[in-house]
């Protein structure tokens, strides 16, 4: 039997983490947040100005999810994602400089301009993509649990994917082998209510997406993903769960998307309203920042201080972004094998 | 104060309309604000404030059209100090600099302008560095089955190094549905042994995430019909993820099964692909034929640091070869092999083709025509010097392969050859393949359809002229 359940009400669960977290935490997860948005912000001016081509997807309202999670990730523990992956390079420990570089194709990119927004990773951080194709990561993630569980070490892949992907059949097939060999995968369902411009009603006949797993007896948790205490909190259950031998667990973090799809989606079939009404009632940066200020966590300055540095942050990648210079023709032919020795 | 620019809203717009101010002068704006609206020929979109501060200026009206992509539309006032370290004021300068051709900004046009340096796709492989290893004197030779070789590989391998494991469908407790696995279980226990659901998608990605947190799956699917499913995690996951990531990823595997037609299984169950996969950069592909080949290069293929397709032949995993004893038998993974020398006309094949070009060779030698047989051995990296050099040598060229023929590895095997030794031929080259449709099921119909030995008999003499 599944044993999906509803998530506790976003405000109690909230209340009861900030106890246990220290001002320095609090904080962190409100400049991570912030960084994210800024950088996307500025990546999206930089495609406006034609330094970023191709697909460009923002991850800019969903901040709370990335650093949410992965601010329980544990030493050795993965992350894989989809091409909206911006938001949880960031928040692995990659460097923006890198990040926003491999988005201008530079050399001085993470892939050294040769993967683009798409596809990053980073072997240091753990990060292992950065996927074009929707659906894909949910197989590769549970492979990377395959190997915590050969090698016995006790780590949980992180796998995210959205409501779209959902809808693709290899995320059933990982879910059947996942929970068939009790394997340690955390899979978070990234439900920004729109499949590029297919809302959820539209493209998905059981629209409540912890509920995805309940034939393959795999709980799932519903998750207010603009809150990231809340988004914490039931990362460190779901973790726990996956790290004890107990199997997969689904995390539906319910979140919103402010920006189109990608950079050339004019995002139609959703009104103004509707995303401003999440700006002003949802935000999940603002929502800290007000908890912060009202909690006595941080005053005012304090929070202009971590506004500067994320700006000086951001301002200094987009210009690292820009005079990193191409890379060289001969990268070409370079890295299609492995030429390592046996 | 900062400019605010006329963004491009895809990597092809120049210009569009302003259609609407959101804002007036005068106006606080902060991140992430709808400012503007832009038209172009496609959408209409909204443009969202980057920096905060003060609308100062509007300097393009709305509703003017033709508005150029980076061109300034608004001034804003610093609304705070760290907006002057924003770089947007900068940033026209950059634009600037790529279209004068500044030498630190090469422009993306120009780079692409220049011829790159380095090998192309069709680059000989520094040919000098392959050899099949020297069989010792002395060492004895066992007679072994395609199928027990192909085991011995896994087993040897698995004893070597535990991070390489099986999985598949029926590998481990039903002993392999074709028996390649038989013992394996029993030796290495269900954590290296592992049977999967029916769900060739699933694992094949599953074994691709494994290969990237560093183990060394080897992927068994039944037949490679059923990896049609996961073609996407053979080429999208597995083949360039270590390009993707500059290097830094990599997924050292093995996708195998058996390849081609078996015997009246008809059109869903008999196709040959390794045209398919060769055609894959990132990937390397080996159809072998004999017991030795299928061990040596089943164990390179495992030990190879990259995504690998090894494409077996059902129809020969009961056939006995010498294979020499020992665990040492590794073979090279791109060099082809001379089966047997000929001066007349050279036919290339791979799998369990290399038979009948073998058996036709002997017809051909009892009709006065020596034939080259040139056992391809490994699709990709191709070895096209072992072919150009029996070309040189008979100037004439048959290329036998189970798969169809229409952009298939005899076209390529052909093209290397023109492109390499064109006045070495004496006779346009010719193709033995299978006949351009699905496999029939009907017995007749299925042999009327696949190479024989008596298709590249006819096809070795037309290129002889002799009839």
């Amino acid at each position: 039997m599944a044993r999906a359940k509803q998530a506790a009400k976003t405000g109690a669960s909230s209340a009861e983490t900030v106890e246990g977290l220290g001002k320095d935490q609090l904080l962190g997860f409100y400049r991570d947040m912030l960084l994210i948005r800024r950088f996307e912000e500025r990546a999206g001016q930089l495609y406006g100005m034609g330094l970023i081509g191709g697909f460009c997807h923002l991850y800019i309202g969903q901040e709370a999810i990335a650093v949410g999670v992965q601010s329980i990730q544990e030493k050795g523990d993965q992350v894989i994602t989809a091409y909206r992956d911006h938001g949880h390079m960031l928040a692995c420990g990659m460097e923006p400089n890198e990040v926003m570089a491999e988005l201008t194709g530079r050399s001085g990119g993470s892939s050294k301009g040769k993967g683009g927004s798409m596809h990053m990773f980073s072997r240091e951080a753990e990060f292992y993509g950065g996927h074009g194709i929707v659906g894909a990561p949910a197989p590769l993630g549970t492979g990377l649990a395959l190997a915590n569980r050969y090698r016995d070490n006790g780590k949980v892949a992180f796998t995210y994917f959205g409501d779209g992907a959902a809808n693709q059949g290899q995320v059933y097939e990982s879910f059947n082998m996942a929970a068939l060999w009790k394997l340690p995968v955390v899979y978070v369902i990234e439900n920004n209510q729109y499949a590029m411009g297919t809302s959820l009603e539209r493209s998905s006949s059981e629209t409540h997406m912890y509920k995805r797993g309940a034939s393959f007896r795999i709980p799932g948790e519903e998750v207010d993903g603009m809150d990231v205490l809340a988004v914490r909190d039931a990362a460190r259950r779901a973790a726990a769960h996956a790290r004890s031998g107990e199997g997969p667990f689904i995390l539906e973090m319910k979140t919103y998307r402010y920006r189109g799809h990608s950079m050339s989606d004019p995002a139609k079939y959703r009104t103004r309203e509707e995303v401003d009404e999440v700006r002003k009632t949802r935000d999940p940066i603002e929502h800290l920042r007000e908890k912060l200020e009202k909690d006595g966590v941080a005053d005012e300055a304090t929070l202009k201080a971590i506004d500067a540095e994320v700006k000086r942050i951001v301002a200094d990648a987009a210009e690292f972004a820009r005079t990193s210079p191409e890379p060289e023709l001969s990268e070409l032919y370079t890295e299609v094998y492995v030429e390592a020795a046996q | 104060m900062t400019d605010i620019l006329m963004p491009a809203l895809s990597p092809t717009m120049e210009e569009g309309t302003l259609a609407k101010w959101h804002v007036k002068v005068g106006d606080s704006v902060a991140s992430g604000d709808v400012i503007a609206e832009i038209e172009t020929d496609k959408a209409t979109m909204e443009v969202e404030a980057v920096d905060e501060g003060v609308i100062e200026e509007l300097l393009v009206e709305a509703g003017a059209e033709g508005v150029k992509v980076n061109a300034p539309i608004a001034r804003l006032s610093g609304g705070s100090a760290s907006a002057k370290s924003a770089p947007t004021a900068d940033e026209p300068k950059a634009a600037e600099a790529q279209a004068s051709g500044d030498p630190e900004k090469t422009s993306p046009t120009e780079a692409k302008a220049e011829q790159p340096e380095g090998d192309g796709p069709a680059a000989v492989r520094p040919k000098e560095a392959l050899a099949d290893p020297e069989i010792p004197e002395g060492a004895k030779l066992v007679k072994t089955t395609v199928r027990d070789a192909l085991r011995d590989a896994m087993a040897e391998e698995m004893r070597r190094d535990d991070t390489v494991f099986l999985m598949g469908e029926e590998v481990a407790q039903y002993q392999g549905a074709y028996k390649v696995s038989r013992g394996l279980l029993e030796e290495f226990g269900e954590r290296r042994v592992i049977d999967t659901p029916i769900t060739e998608h699933g694992f094949a990605g599953l074994g691709v995430g494994a290969a990237m947190a560093g183990l060394k799956p080897i992927v068994e699917f039944m037949t490679w019909n059923f990896a049609m499913q996961a073609i996407d995690h053979i080429i999208n996951s597995a083949a360039k993820t270590h390009y993707m990531s500059g290097g830094q990823i990599t997924t050292p595997m093995v996708f195998r099964g058996p390849n081609g037609a078996a015997s009246r299984v008809a059109a869903q169950h008999s196709q040959d692909f390794a045209a398919w996969y060769a055609h894959v950069p990132g990937l390397k592909v080996i159809a072998p034929y004999d017991a030795a080949d299928a061990k040596g290069l089943l164990k390179a293929a495992i030990r190879d640091p990259n995504p690998v397709v090894f494409l077996e032949h059902e129809m020969l995993y009961g056939q006995e070869f010498d294979v020499p004893e020992g665990e040492d038998h590794v073979l090279p993974i791109g060099l082809a092999k001379v089966r047997r020398a000929g001066a007349d006309v050279t036919i290339t094949a791979y799998s369990r083709m290399v038979g009948l070009a073998l058996k036709a060779a002997e017809e051909l030698a009892a009709e006065g025509i020596e034939a080259e047989v040139v056992d391809l051995r490994t699709i990709r990296p191709l070895d096209h010097d072992t072919v150009v050099e029996s070309v040189q040598k008979t100037h004439r060229l048959v290329t036998v392969e189970e798969g169809w023929g229409p952009m298939g590895v005899g076209a390529e095997v052909i093209t290397r050859v023109i492109e390499h030794a064109f006045d070495y031929l004496d006779a346009p080259p010719a193709r033995v393949c299978q006949e351009d449709v699905p496999l029939p099921y009907a017995a007749n119909l299925e042999a009327a359809s696949l190479p024989s030995v008596e298709k590249i008999v006819k096809a070795a003499k037309a290129v002889c002229y002799r009839s």
